[in-house]
């Protein structure tokens, strides 16, 4: 461990500083390539007028018009629910599926089940959205909130462990043995020993899940039940109206509190 | 991988409880695919040979091969060639922008890393829609970018343009590939990149002989998360690129829902999870082992 | 690894106990009679639903009102008003195409007491079985309707809709494009003049797009001959060069922009753009206009219909009643520029909408104007075609 991170620290500003320039001007360009659209999204929901895309002054109205909007805000609340819900079980299922298929050899099942994960990953949106409709009315399950987690942890399972899998992959497995000898159980092996060494991968699993869920509209809106419309369903649905600079508004109040969380909880870790 | 010593009898039990817990660390998501996966799939599987009715559903008295010879129907090949040429060209162009730049951030100090990893997925908790539009401004005759081009002289408004599909489809798909590198590269052991350093002269001949292979199978996982999904997606083409061809999501969308007709959206369906599944089997049996 | 299991446990069951929290999703749903087969013909006698339909009194409520609808089609302060008169909440859903609602309602499995769906939808729904018949007795505003928009085609006796409201498919334009003095005809997409050719834009819709090549040709936009169809692919593939984009969403945008110069689309799409980027200081009707056609275009009408789904038909019918009062009427198209069926609602109207042509047309235009219809399995001939035109 301390050889590897002492090896890291000596990297960037190692042996070789015009790689590393390199790589941070990349690396900054990056963002910038994520955040332009960002700005001129967040820079619209100030905007006076009711478009998305034409500029005319500055106004906080937009603001005032979407906590006003009743429908609006439940339709966020159910986005924020549904996600958090469904990222939660997918990361934790599709953890327990990587570390089935890359740590233990030829259990039963264990080649369906490899083909099987891929599947959602690979099928078509409106066709999955029209399976599982057909399924939940033939099982008689009545659609709403519960019917949406369902649909949404059953695609993000996949995408978790795939991105779970890329991590564990080739990881010393001896290490862990290790680790089961010197803790008294398993669990206390894999929460000492496992758990952090694939952490990255979870996180970003984690973090693939959350988007998606968030991002989705043609499962939820074929899965929906009433009055549980989640944000991008309330959004496409404005095809008969305009797409006004309240979405952006929305978006933008998603944004600073994803970031307040993030740097909170990172102030917060550095105080400790 | 099995216990270092023991006696046969020893080994023998071991690793069938070894096969037993992989069974029950997979047993939860295993259950869960094959009922709200599996078992829903066999609908598409059993309309891909029925016939349409006027809601959708489709009736399931009249059996027929319709459906399934329309995939041989050429204008349905082409739309399956051109998105698997948009596909495979996204996920290279992901690839090279993504690669360095999850190696810098997996390469930062630990704290800054996670931080750093946050700010890429945090664009994309604003809505899709508004964030397709503000590219659309971006992109449009009096955009930034539009600007930025002009006064460098080196490109007008790509708007409603190839150009403008392959940034859009870049811009969306980012994430899916720098996140399984960057679990991948965080992961590598530097010590062995040090050493392969002193081995090699230059530090190209060691990334490419000992870094690149040990981030494979980030690499791998990223393609694939990039590519199974464009070859499906076509709302980013359509808003920015302007919906002058379809793709395979528009023509999928468009069986489903304007056509009312799912017995073809399910034959077309069910011919991309066969197709793409033989596909990755084929690759990770003739050695592409990577995971 | 016991406790992990255990863990997944509670973690699945807090996410289905959460989608019982609403009030609308609990008991067994209305849905078990509606199955797809059921005959094109109106209900069967011994039908719990429709009796209970066929006793509501006029402002009859039986429970929350569970409403299916297209994103913002109704100003709140209606929906405000309903729940404050009547003690009922209303529970919103919504969705974006006929095509997706037509899917959950036709799957049952979820309570929904009232829907818009379009003129063709509504036709197919009643035929396949999913709409129940509307009691009249319980509608007292019935009468406010426009003779006009009683006896539709899609609906002919009016039974399972009411208009909800309506508009038309025609062109968007930019006056720098055409002129003060032009011939209002789809000539201008399809005989487009050097000036603005490659300026144009499309619905990217099958009957929408096609539709309009066939009136070009002088056919009926529901016509189910494929040889007609195919001159209109025709038509359309020789003019793609002139042709920008396919778009359906942001051809309103665009036009006002100035991306392009002639835009095929609705005119609520049009008008709520023109309207937007007006200020105190300009005119944008000045600068752009939107024309009907003269060979004819499309009109589409909305309207409320109980479907299969319904749990609480007599709120549902107190709220059709409820919108169709004079003043709710008009206060629906006061706040979304969609032209209103409704003719008591006339005097409340904003006078700038009801004078507006584009939103109003004459008579003569009116008569002009086709529905588009199902067509039954042709409906993949037309998918097609947009492929074909696409490829």
């Amino acid at each position: 461990m301390t050889t590897r991170r002492a090896a890291a620290r000596s990297l960037p500003g190692g042996r070789r500083p015009l790689v590393q320039r390199v790589l941070a001007l990349n690396a900054w360009a990056v963002y910038a390539f994520f955040y332009l659209p960002i700005f001129i999204l967040m820079f619209f929901s100030f905007n006076a007028g009711r478009f998305v895309t034409i500029w005319e002054g500055f106004s906080l109205d937009w603001y005032r018009v979407m906590f006003a909007n009743e429908p609006l805000m439940k339709a966020l609340r159910t986005s924020v629910v549904v996600a958090i819900v469904s990222t939660i079980v997918a990361t934790v299922l599709g953890t327990a599926a990587a570390l089935a298929l890359e740590r233990y050899r030829r259990w039963l099942g264990k080649r369906t089940f490899d083909a099987l994960l891929y599947l959602p990953v690979i099928i078509p949106d409106v066709t999955m959205a029209v399976m599982l409709l057909i399924f939940f009315a033939t099982v008689d399950l009545n659609r709403g909130l519960n019917t949406i987690i369902l649909s949404h942890v059953a695609f993000n399972i996949s995408f978790v462990s795939i991105v779970v899998r890329a991590r564990i992959a080739q990881m010393d497995a001896t290490l862990e043995e290790a680790a089961a000898d010197l803790y008294a159980s398993r669990w206390q092996a894999f929460r000492r020993v496992t758990l952090p060494l694939i952490m990255p991968g979870v996180l970003g699993g984690a973090l693939l899940a959350f988007t998606l869920s968030l991002d989705d509209v043609v499962i939820t809106q074929f899965v929906q039940g009433p009055g549980t419309s989640t944000l991008p369903v309330f959004v496409f649905g404005l095809i008969k109206r305009q797409v006004t600079p309240e979405i952006n508004a929305v978006s933008t109040l998603m944004l600073v509190a994803s970031m307040v969380l993030v740097f909170g909880s990172l102030l917060l870790q550095r105080r400790r | 991988m099995s216990t270092p010593v023991g006696t046969p009898r020893l080994e023998a039990a071991s690793e069938r409880a070894n096969r037993r817990r992989g069974l029950l660390l997979a047993l939860p998501s295993y259950v869960y695919l094959i009922v709200l996966f599996a078992i829903p799939l066999v609908f598409v599987g059993v309309y891909s040979f029925a016939s349409r009715s006027r809601t959708g559903k489709p009736e399931l008295a009249d059996w027929n091969l319709d459906a399934v010879a329309k995939l041989l129907d050429s204008t349905v090949l082409q739309i399956a060639w051109r998105s698997t040429w948009l596909a495979l060209l996204n996920t290279v162009l992901c690839l090279l922008v993504a690669y360095p730049f999850a190696y810098y951030i997996a390469t930062r100090r630990e704290r800054v890393r996670n931080m750093l990893l946050l700010l890429v997925m945090i664009p994309f908790w604003t809505n899709f829609l508004v964030r397709t539009y503000a590219w659309r401004v971006l992109l449009d005759s009096d955009g930034l970018v539009t600007r930025l081009g002009e006064g460098l002289g080196l490109w007008g408004s790509m708007l409603f343009s190839a150009p403008a599909v392959f940034l859009g489809l870049l811009y969306g798909f980012l994430p899916f590939m720098v996140l399984p590198l960057y679990a991948a590269i965080e992961r590598v052991d530097w010590s062995l990149v040090e050493a392969a350093r002193d081995l090699y002269a230059s530090g190209w001949k060691a990334f490419r002989r000992v870094t690149l292979p040990l981030t494979r199978p980030g690499i791998i996982a990223g393609s694939i998360l990039v590519f199974i999904p464009s070859l499906g997606a076509y709302v980013t083409p359509d808003i920015l690129g302007g919906a002058k061809t379809t793709l395979l999501g528009n023509y999928i969308v468009g069986q489903f829902l304007a056509a009312r007709n799912w017995p073809v959206g399910s034959a077309v369906s069910m011919a991309i999870l066969i197709v793409m599944l033989i596909a990755t089997t084929v690759y990770f049996r003739s050695g592409g082992r990577t995971f | 690894m016991k406790r992990l299991l255990a863990l997944l446990g509670v973690l699945a069951l807090i996410a289905t106990a959460c989608g019982d929290d609403d009030t609308a999703t609990t008991a067994a749903t209305s849905a078990a009679p509606a199955t797809t087969a059921a005959p094109a013909t109106t209900a069967a006698p011994a039908d719990p639903l429709q009796a209970a339909a066929d006793a509501c009194t006029p402002g009859q409520v039986d429970g929350d009102l569970s409403f299916y609808n297209w994103t913002e089609y109704i100003d709140p302060e209606l929906i405000d008003a309903f729940e404050g008169e009547y003690g009922v909440e209303v529970i919103e859903t919504f969705y974006d195409s006929n095509e997706s609602m037509l899917a959950q309602v036709d799957a049952g499995g979820a309570v929904y007491d009232l829907i818009v769906p379009s003129d063709y939808m509504v036709t197919i729904m009643a035929e396949e079985g999913l709409l129940i018949d509307l009691n009249d007795s319980a509608i007292t505003n019935l009468g406010n309707l426009d003779p006009t928009f009683t006896g539709l085609p899609f609906d002919p006796d009016g039974a399972y809709s009411v208009p909800y409201q309506w508009g038309t498919t025609g062109i968007g334009f930019a006056y720098e494009a055409l002129g003060e003095d032009f011939t209002p005809s789809w000539s201008v997409i399809f005989e487009p003049d050097p000036s603005y050719a490659g300026e144009i834009s499309l619905l990217d819709d099958s009957r929408e797009t096609l539709g309009a090549a066939l009136k070009y040709l002088g056919y009926s936009l529901n016509t189910t001959s494929q040889a007609e169809l195919d001159e209109a692919v025709e038509l359309i593939r020789g003019v793609k060069d002139s042709i920008k984009l396919f778009d359906s969403t942001t051809f309103d945008d665009n036009l006002v922009e100035g991306e392009t110069m002639v835009a095929h689309g609705w005119n609520g799409g049009f008008l709520g753009s023109y309207d937007g980027i007006s200020t105190d200081d300009y005119d944008a009707y000045e600068d752009f206009g939107y024309f009907i056609p003269q060979e004819g275009g499309v009109a589409w009408v909305d309207t409320m219909a109980i479907p299969r789904t319904a749990e609480h038909v007599c709120t549902a019918h107190t709220f059709i009643d409820f919108l169709l009062d004079a003043e709710n009427g008009a206060a629906l198209t006061n706040w979304n520029f969609y032209a209103s069926p409704n003719s008591a609602s006339a005097e409340f109207i904003d006078p700038e909408i009801i004078e507006d042509e584009s939103i109003y047309p004459s008579d003569e235009t009116f008569a002009n104007l086709e529905f588009i219809a199902d067509t039954g399995d042709f409906e993949i001939n037309y998918q097609d075609a947009l492929t074909a035109i696409k490829n």
